[in-house]
């Protein structure tokens, strides 16, 4: 491997912080047009730099790629240990690709802190890609944790009105699963001898009462960052108070932390616990599936309504992880990389209204088509998206685990399928509430449609939604391995 | 007995500075002004820089014994005593603005310093009940006399005599029970009343009640539940210079004594104080992090907020092995950082007319001073042990070395107070960060506030910063910790 391989990892982590660094020390409002173009070119460096690692990554292995490992702290065997897999490659792509939108979003409705605003989100950046490539116990929680504070800040400080509740609540349910996935950690660097290597961890034999234990420490971390039912009530409060960009991040990448966690260390660390477990998380998973897309069906706040639709997806995700499946969990990694352009672009969506009217009530919209035909044209494009539309990003990962499913448990499919039901209706019913019907009131009648920065946004999450939908075979080309790997891993019993 | 006998280097340290602090009380007859302290503030960190550079020199020396052995000097020691003399350094440098404006910026306030210094590195070294309790009451004294030194306050006053009434009974009480210890072993040297333990089991009733009321003694100057209660009224009745010095520094001292005492002299008899450690320990978690919440003063915030950090400090200690005492070394050297850093920001923010010790002052902090805003916030992060400031790796340490030794519920139950614990840090962030600005605000008028002395500001930056623990600095210091403690034992 080449010098450049076995940096590219910590070079697309850090490029990002310390470039938000720089954003920073742009200082006050005043240097604002400053701080936004050195952002956008932070931004989109970075997207560049992350595009090798597509390029040269080897599809033919499951093996661990552009692996960095150096010491870092002896005494604890502690390394600072980059490397990934097709599970985690398109998910760095993802953050990297979505970083550079955000940044466009944010370009003309920040105007408090605007060098703080960007520097945020690519610290943020540089934070979540570092939980994605950590293959070292301590680095991973580092990672997990320390995103946790710029997005604290982003909801907190450039949030709505009741934005200081949001905030706490979001960072001290995290930090609680946190805590526990942390004692697990240090349980499992005990048992291993003095290792915090994730894969030592996971050829770790352990009994089956421990790997229940160390399981449910994981999956509290995991199913509050997901999340799952019961403890998705941070998520309509954050999504709804954070700025358009935060909402954006938190959906797209965010809460695929949670499922990358479950793949990366709930599910190799304790397949058999995991499997004991799965009837649970199925249940679980359903209970979102079916029982959130009924809620979202009557929320009468556009952003709130995209929350709960993004708890619906993710249970179709869980769903498919815990069917141990090859169709599902591939499914439900297509599902992940979708949603997060899907829902990502729904936000942005909400955020282009709100600019106008400071409104997110559906009540407050409606004809909106008739003054803004363009920005119809992406609602209406990503919604359908959203309901799983064949051709779209949306359908090929709901139909396949749906797929998956249906060769396990019937049943489970079956209930899983009315989702795409209830999903199209809650997603199609607003779409015809904002966009269509009389123009309602004057307000909305002086609308100005997209201009040239929102469309190009919109158009590049059109782009990758349609291309996903329609050609979805290098994505999957990129995971089969890793995760034909990791459920051959889960299938052998540790006991 | 020759000179050579003594080895006297290793006391070298303590020497100078008490030698110095004499020094400067005479050089301060002859100061004209007695309200300012002209050239004894230089004089006063040469020492401490002198006290600093002796005693790290002696860290990779072989451990030895030092007068008769009433004195060890180990690696352990060398550090501490560093850490110390840089610590009461940072302290100085940090209250000079602040005490010169309130007047208590006295020759005498520095000498006190001095020999607070050499009470506690005398605690660092010590090899024999005695020299522990000589170096507990040197420091002792010198805070009490501190505290009571800001005479037009009738807070700081009340503060002087509850510290002062409720310290006098601790330390009753200690030598209670180093007195029992003295008439079941016969001795009063640690390696001596180590080496008793081969003869003397945990049967017997007087032990019990030696090693007892040694541990409550021990947990009072630490500031743990149940002898926690001077902790809030000291930190809030003292200036903010003085809470800075006991709060910080002496906390280094306590961890010290803890570990020749527990480490060394009680060693054998670890089932006897094993319990009552995690006891205290979950309770100092519990308690300091959920009274934390309520309070609206920064000073009894941090006071209670120590509390809690002394009960994981504890944790280090339950499996009574060195790997532990190492993850409590680290802990509290993070910790003295922390706390310099925070008091550091108070004091930056306080000026001769206004203390900056309400949470409400603290409120849009950002808009007035990003960057001092941006130091507490790492401050606040790393207190409540959110990576990557360096209390993660603190917290991080000792929950391993709790777990290693079987402790899984108290580590469970300490982590689920952490998260407790995180909520009244994040308040402040919250305030700085997400309010703005009001009217309600008591701040004086003219904004920005304060601006305080530029090498002020570098050395409170530096230390803050070295808080982030992404830098490969916290591997190398925790590596480096850990390596002091490796021949750690009796000589």
């Amino acid at each position: 491997m080449s010098w450049f391989d076995q940096h590219l990892l910590s070079l697309v982590i850090w490029f990002p912080v310390l470039g938000g660094i720089l954003v920073l020390s742009t200082g006050s409002d005043r240097n604002a047009p400053v701080a936004r173009r050195l952002a956008l070119g932070i931004a989109i460096t970075s997207f560049i730099l992350s595009l090798p690692l597509w390029t040269r990554f080897r599809l033919d292995t499951a093996a661990m790629q552009f692996v960095e490992r150096q010491p870092w702290i002896d005494r604890f065997n502690v390394h600072y240990h980059l490397g990934i897999d097709g599970i985690a490659m398109p998910l760095v792509l993802l953050t990297t690709f979505l970083t550079v939108i955000v940044v466009i979003a944010g370009w003309q409705v920040i105007r408090e802190r605007v060098a703080q605003y960007f520097a945020s989100f690519l610290i943020m950046e540089g934070l979540m890609i570092g939980v994605f490539c950590s293959l070292d116990g301590v680095l991973f929680y580092l990672f997990w944790e320390a995103m946790l504070i710029p997005m604290f800040l982003i909801v907190g400080v450039w949030g709505g009105p009741n934005r200081v509740y949001a905030a706490i609540k979001f960072f001290l349910y995290t930090l609680l699963g946190s805590l526990l996935m942390l004692v697990a950690l240090l349980y499992l660097y005990n048992a291993t001898g003095g290792s915090f290597n994730i894969l030592t961890f996971a050829q770790l034999p352990l009994d089956g009462p421990t790997q229940l234990m160390v399981f449910l420490a994981f999956f509290a971390a995991f199913a509050v960052k997901v999340p799952m039912v019961p403890v998705h009530t941070w998520l309509p409060d954050a999504h709804v108070e954070a700025p358009t960009g935060g909402s954006v991040i938190l959906a797209a990448i965010t809460l695929k932390m949670g499922a990358y966690g479950f793949l990366r260390l709930a599910i190799p660390i304790a397949p058999d616990a995991a499997h004991q477990l799965a009837p649970l998380v199925i249940a679980l998973s359903l209970v979102a599936v079916i029982y959130i897309a009924l809620v979202a069906l009557v929320q009468q706040d556009m952003k709130k309504l995209i929350a709960y639709s993004s708890i619906s997806h993710m249970g179709f995700v869980t769903l498919g992880f815990f069917i141990f499946d090859t169709r599902a969990m591939e499914g439900a990694l297509v599902q992940m990389i979708s949603h997060g352009f899907v829902s990502g672009a729904l936000f942005l969506c909400v955020g282009v209204l709100y600019d106008r009217l400071h409104s997110r009530e559906i009540a407050s919209y409606g004809g909106v088509v008739k003054v803004m035909p363009v920005f119809s044209f992406f609602l209406v494009f990503f919604a359908m998206a959203n309901a799983g539309l064949p051709g779209t990003s949306g359908f090929v990962g709901e139909f396949l685990v749906i797929l998956g499913t249906f060769s396990v448990n019937g049943w489970y499919a079956a209930l899983a399928a009315v989702t795409l039901v209830v999903g199209a209706a809650y997603t199609l019913w607003m779409v015809k509430r904002v966009a269509f019907g009389p123009v309602t009131s004057p307000a909305v009648a002086q609308l100005q449609d997209l201009s040239g920065r929102e469309t190009l946004m919109l158009l590049m999450v059109a782009a990758g939604v349609l291309a996903l939908g329609l050609w979805p075979l290098p994505l999957l080309d990129v995971m089969h391995a890793s995760v034909d790997n990791l459920l051959a891993h889960a299938a052998v019993s540790k006991l | 007995m020759t000179l050579a006998q003594l080895n006297l280097s290793i006391v070298g340290p303590e020497i100078v500075v008490s030698v110095m602090a004499c020094v400067i009380l005479i050089v301060d007859l002859y100061c004209k002004s007695p309200r300012r302290a002209g050239p004894i503030y230089p004089l006063a960190l040469i020492t401490l820089m002198a006290g600093a550079v002796l005693s790290f020199g002696q860290w990779d020396q072989p451990s030895a014994l030092a007068l008769n052995g009433l004195v060890i000097g180990d690696p352990v020691a060398a550090i501490l005593k560093a850490a110390t003399c840089l610590g009461v350094a940072g302290v100085l440098l940090y209250s000079r603005d602040y005490a010169q404006a309130r007047g208590l910026w006295r020759g005498e306030y520095l000498v006190l310093a001095l020999f607070g210094a050499v009470g506690m590195m005398t605690m660092i070294g010590a090899n024999h009940l005695l020299t522990i309790y000589v170096g507990l009451e040197l420091l002792a004294l010198c805070l009490y006399a501190m505290i009571g030194m800001q005479r037009d306050s009738v807070r700081a006053a009340e503060a002087a005599m509850k510290y002062f009434i409720l310290g006098a009974l601790a330390s009753g009480v200690l030598l209670y029970g180093m007195s029992l210890l003295y008439g079941l072993t016969g001795s009063l040297a640690l390696p001596a009343i180590s080496a008793a333990s081969a003869s003397l089991t945990l049967d017997s009733l007087p032990l019990l009640v030696a090693i007892a009321l040694i541990v409550a003694g021990l947990l009072f100057k630490l500031g743990a539940v149940p002898f926690h209660m001077w902790v809030p009224d000291v930190y809030d009745g003292s200036a903010t210079a003085t809470t800075l010095y006991l709060s910080a520094v002496p906390k280094l001292a306590a961890f010290a004594i803890l570990l020749r005492l527990l480490g060394v002299g009680l060693g054998d008899w670890l089932t006897a104080w094993q319990d009552m450690l995690a006891v205290a320990a979950v309770l100092s978690i519990a308690l300091g992090n959920i009274i934390a919440i309520a309070q609206r003063n920064i000073k009894r915030m941090l006071a209670y907020s120590t509390i809690s950090h002394m009960g994981f400090l504890l944790l280090g200690f339950l499996g009574g092995n060195v790997h532990g005492y190492s993850a409590a070394l680290s802990y509290v050297v993070i910790y003295a950082t922390v706390t310099l850093g925070a008091f550091g920001i108070i004091l930056v923010l306080s000026d001769s007319e206004f203390e900056s010790d309400t949470l409400d002052d603290f409120k849009g902090l950002n808009q007035r001073h990003p960057w001092l805003a941006f130091l507490m916030l790492i401050v606040m992060f790393s207190l409540a042990g959110i990576p990557p400031t360096a209390g993660f790796f603190a917290k991080l340490l000792v929950l391993q070395s709790a777990l290693e030794s079987g402790f899984v519920g108290t580590v469970v139950f300490a982590v689920l107070l952490a998260v407790v614990g995180a909520f009244y840090y994040l308040r402040v962030v919250k305030l700085m960060y997400f309010d703005s600005l009001d009217d309600t605000v008591t701040s004086p008028e003219g904004e920005p506030g304060p601006t305080p002395r530029r090498s002020f500001l570098w050395v409170l930056s530096a230390n803050i910063l070295l808080l982030l623990g992404i830098t490969p600095w916290v591997g190398s210091l925790v590596d480096w910790l850990s390596t002091a403690l490796n021949d750690f034992g009796p000589i």
